[in-house]
């Protein structure tokens, strides 16, 4: 999946992950998209929450190999 | 859409207790809330510039995961507390928790707002020129101005 943002949040617990890619959400234009790469298994529920109850779009949500990733456009 | 609020009070100033209201005030305001920290009683230890002297005790705190099981009357023992304290603190950056400063500017980058209970920095007797500079000092009734009108409200 394309993306304009990579964050890496790998080794980060709560609440680093979603605090952390707000601040990466922050310079980015609308429709743009942030790649978010997670090794606390929390930010999973964590991350689907922060976009319901922000607006911005959760366009997936993948693990490989203990990682996750997210795509999360920006509304 | 109305900006949602939430209001926190901050009593405790132990390393454990410190951390609950920066991590819900941080998330909080990452989610888009408006949020106020109300520091009083021991919390305001949590306004200090430096932060080193917020500390842990196994003491009185059986809750408290040891590594080998402590009798009360080894716990009480000096240097333990700061043992523990020291311990506490690997163990968090092991598990890449934040620490509280990290935590705290996390806060204030965010705007969450910081009031410290003016009553008690006077009965203490707390020099505000130790604590942080974003600090507002008020009163209870300062305080309810926006905790009236908040979504959620927590005592922590």
């Amino acid at each position: 999946m394309n993306f304009n943002k990579e964050f890496d949040a790998s080794g980060m617990s709560c609440p680093l992950p979603i605090v952390k890619t707000k601040k990466s959400l922050a310079d980015m234009e609308s429709g743009q998209v942030l790649k978010v790469i997670a090794t606390d298994c929390g930010a999973v529920k964590d991350m689907q929450a922060f976009a319901d109850q922000t607006g911005n779009k959760l366009l997936s949500n993948t693990e490989d190999c203990g990682k996750y990733i997210f795509f999360i456009q920006k509304k | 859409m109305t900006t949602k609020k939430m209001a926190i009070i901050a009593t405790k100033g132990t390393l454990d207790m410190a951390y609950p209201p920066f991590i819900l005030a941080s998330t909080a305001a990452a989610l888009g809330y408006d949020v106020q920290i109300f520091f009083t009683f021991y919390g305001l230890q949590l306004l200090r510039k430096d932060l080193s002297n917020v500390m842990i005790s196994p003491l009185a705190n059986p809750a408290m995961p040891m590594p080998v099981p402590m009798p009360v009357f080894v716990q009480m023992l000096p240097g333990m507390e700061s043992m523990a304290t020291m311990m506490m603190k690997q163990k968090l950056k092991k598990h890449g928790v934040a620490s509280l400063e990290e935590l705290r500017d996390l806060c204030l980058e965010a705007d969450v707002k910081f009031i410290a209970c003016q009553m008690t920095v006077d009965l203490f007797e707390f020099d505000k020129s130790e604590f942080i500079d974003n600090v507002e000092y008020g009163g209870a009734a300062m305080f309810f101005g926006f905790a009236g009108e908040t979504d959620i409200c927590l005592f922590v």
